[in-house]
């Protein structure tokens, strides 16, 4: 299987703070890859460099062999950031539709009472967003997400604040896009959840790569294990 | 090396500084139509032009800064835009001195006069924006996109209001006249205090870029100390 | 051609917003009619001389107006982070930045429009005797203003002092374009028709549109991403 996803020695300072500390992962075309590691790690900070939205000092990141940032590789990535990303004045279709049309989705109506339905807010799809519940705004983060059919996923912290039924529909959303062979990076505390998706693991300490490689039954079995193995000492 | 550079130049520019204020005040004789205050055109012209030259010096670095994300050329950027800052102050001032002796007034708004006041208030933004943001990279990048709009703009003010009736004395240097508007021995020193000028403004550079390249290496020292 | 239906679908979601809102429309026209009110009791609104200061006043309103618009412009974009999710999607930065300027250029004209109004009632000045040169100047000046500020609207949107910094900035480079309006509304408002003098100003504005439309377009990248 080819790389999807190529990060060689990257560093990415914030003023005279090294964020990332020469880190280099590779995730194969296809794979789900659980990020994983405490708050200030590094995890948003990976991702955000992935999605093209922060530039790095030293090293090189490429996309299926493409720069983070160009046009194509936006295209093909969905991002789920922190913020949900959608705007509380308009109503959920509203948002969508707009991010359809920038997307240049083809039949964006059609997909959009798709996706409306697929997360369970079709019927308060006119409804503003800012009557919307956690619960509701994170669902429709997702359908916003995965809107373009995108066959990157960088979702950082997607499980946070999701309801069983959402956690749910999430999971479905990435079992599915893993069988149309779209490559997933998920940064995650939630490690029950992330390990039950995940075939690959990388944990971050401090800036630094401590560990990747393939999720094993013995991580399943016991999701702290990682930490206990490779975590800086007295991190912990 | 760099070091010796700075300082040969500025004694340079200090002796010769020296020579020409000998000669402006003690050898020149009064100009026959506006007498004594016409030494000022000395260093008001001088000042004027490395200033006006500073900002489309740093446009270029500001470019090379972009094309390179080399924080050197963003350094130097800086240190143009506040040396050339402060030769446009020491023009206008001195303007305004000459204005209010030969025209009655300090001020009139005129293509020279509201383009060299319009750079002014330019490059302050533009340092005030680089101290708004700690990030080096981040400064650098929307300083220098800011220096390319400003110097844009710097064009457009000059151009367009080269259409009002300029009040402003028109060139009498001989490259640009064809000579006869300018005595000869008068001229001589005109650009003798030029080169003056130049030499203490690009020693001034210097300078600043060296204290600029200072801090940037503390900033990677500490980087370093934080990594290990 | 996709890069403007992208830039389009931008500014048309900015006018959805603020239809709905109407949070910087409602500020900038109250200011702008304050603004009319105050000037009449420094100036005799009824004197001559308000002719030869009409046309500057009211350009020196729409500006300081249009900072109430072209402020909210990106700063709309930061709550929830919309902002990074429009930046890592496929939409252009360039079109981001048009498409940004669209919206404020129409949300000023309608400012313009409505202090317009106001201004022909108490200053009783009859500014509709050139409909079409006035269209003609408000639109030049207008995208300028809106260009103008979207991008250092952009520039400005991370930084703590960004209200206090987008003034500074802005101001300055609006020179040449609003001494060109002044001077195009001023000969309207005295009920002249463009002369040479004035179609020259006009194509000082027409250049002025043009190069920082092009300087935004290029340096969209530059200034949007981090």
């Amino acid at each position: 299987m080819t790389a999807a996803i190529e990060i060689a020695h990257i560093w990415k300072y914030y003023g005279d703070y090294p964020a990332l500390r020469d880190c280099t992962l590779s995730v194969a075309e296809g794979s789900c890859c659980a990020l994983l590691g405490r708050n200030g790690a590094g995890k948003t900070t990976l991702l955000r460099i992935l999605a093209g939205l922060s530039h790095f000092q030293r090293g090189t990141v490429r996309l299926f062999g493409t720069a983070p940032r160009t046009g194509e590789t936006r295209r093909r990535t969905g991002f789920l950031g922190h913020g949900i990303g959608v705007y509380e004045d308009l109503s959920a279709r509203e948002n969508l539709q707009f991010f359809a049309r920038i997307a240049d989705v083809p039949n964006a109506r059609g997909v959009v009472s798709g996706w409306l339905e697929r997360v369970g807010l079709e019927r308060v799809a006119d409804m503003p967003v800012r009557q919307f519940s956690r619960g509701m705004r994170q669902r429709l983060a997702l359908a916003r997400t995965f809107l373009h059919a995108p066959n990157v996923l960088l979702l950082d912290e997607p499980f946070t604040s999701l309801d069983d039924r959402a956690i749910h529909m999430l999971s479905q959303l990435l079992v599915e896009a893993r069988a149309r062979q779209a490559t997933i990076i998920s940064s995650t505390h939630q490690l029950r959840e992330a390990m039950a998706i995940a075939s690959h693991v990388a944990l971050i300490e401090n800036g630094r790569l401590r560990f990747s490689g393939e999720r094993t039954q013995a991580m399943l079995d016991d999701p702290a294990l990682l930490y206990r193995l490779h975590a800086e000492p007295g991190a912990a | 090396m760099r070091e010796k550079l700075t300082i040969a130049l500025a004694a340079a520019g200090g002796l010769l500084l020296v020579y020409d204020l000998y000669q402006i005040f003690l050898v020149l004789p009064d100009e026959a139509m506006q007498g004594p205050i016409y030494r000022i055109l000395f260093f008001h012209v001088p000042a004027a032009i490395v200033g006006m030259v500073g900002y489309f010096v740093a446009l270029v670095l500001s470019v090379l800064y972009l094309s390179s994300k080399d924080l050197k050329w963003d350094s130097l950027a800086a240190s143009v835009v506040e040396v050339s800052l402060v030769f446009s102050l020491v023009n206008i001032v001195s303007g305004s001195i000459w204005a209010r002796v030969i025209w009655g007034i300090w001020w009139t708004w005129d293509a020279r006069l509201t383009s060299a006041l319009v750079g002014i208030l330019i490059f302050l933004a533009y340092l005030m924006l680089r101290r708004a943001i700690d990030e080096p990279t981040q400064r650098g990048r929307l300083s220098a996109a800011l220096c390319i709009f400003g110097c844009v703009d710097e064009v457009i003010v000059w151009k367009s209001i080269e259409w009002f009736r300029t009040q402003h004395p028109g060139p009498v240097l001989s490259i640009r006249t064809g000579g006869g508007h300018m005595d000869p021995a008068m001229e001589r020193i005109f650009y003798l205090n030029f080169l003056a000028i130049l030499l203490i403004a690009t020693a001034l550079v210097l300078i600043r870029t060296r204290q600029e390249a200072t801090t940037r290496e503390i900033d990677s020292l500490r980087r370093l100390a934080h990594a290990m | 051609m996709k890069a403007f239906k992208q830039a389009f679908s931008v500014a048309r979601k900015d006018l959805a917003l603020e239809l709905r809102t109407k949070e910087s429309v409602n500020a900038a026209g109250a200011f702008s009619i304050a603004i009319l009110i105050l000037f009449s009791f420094a100036f005799d609104p009824f004197s001559e001389a308000i002719h030869e200061l009409a046309a500057g006043l009211l350009w020196l309103t729409f500006a300081f107006a249009g900072a109430l618009v072209f402020n909210r412009g990106f700063a709309r974009e930061l709550p929830n982070e919309c902002l990074d999710t429009l930046l890592a999607s496929p939409l252009a930065p360039s079109s981001l930045l048009i498409g940004k300027a669209i919206g404020v250029f129409f949300l000023l004209l309608l400012v313009e429009v409505v202090s317009l109004f106001v201004f022909g009632v108490f200053y009783n000045i009859r500014w509709w005797l050139h409909p079409g040169e006035l269209a003609l100047t408000c639109a030049l000046a207008s995208w300028g203003i809106a260009i103008t500020g979207s991008v250092f609207g952009a520039l400005t949107v991370n930084l703590r002092l960004r209200e206090l910094m987008l003034p500074v900035i802005i101001y300055p480079l609006l020179v040449p374009l609003l001494v060109g309006a002044i001077e195009m509304t001023n000969a309207l408002l005295g009920n002249q028709p463009f002369t040479s003098y004035e179609w020259l100003w006009a194509k000082v504005l027409i250049v002025f549109d043009i190069v920082f439309t092009s300087l935004a377009i290029a340096l969209a990248e530059t200034i949007l991403v981090n």
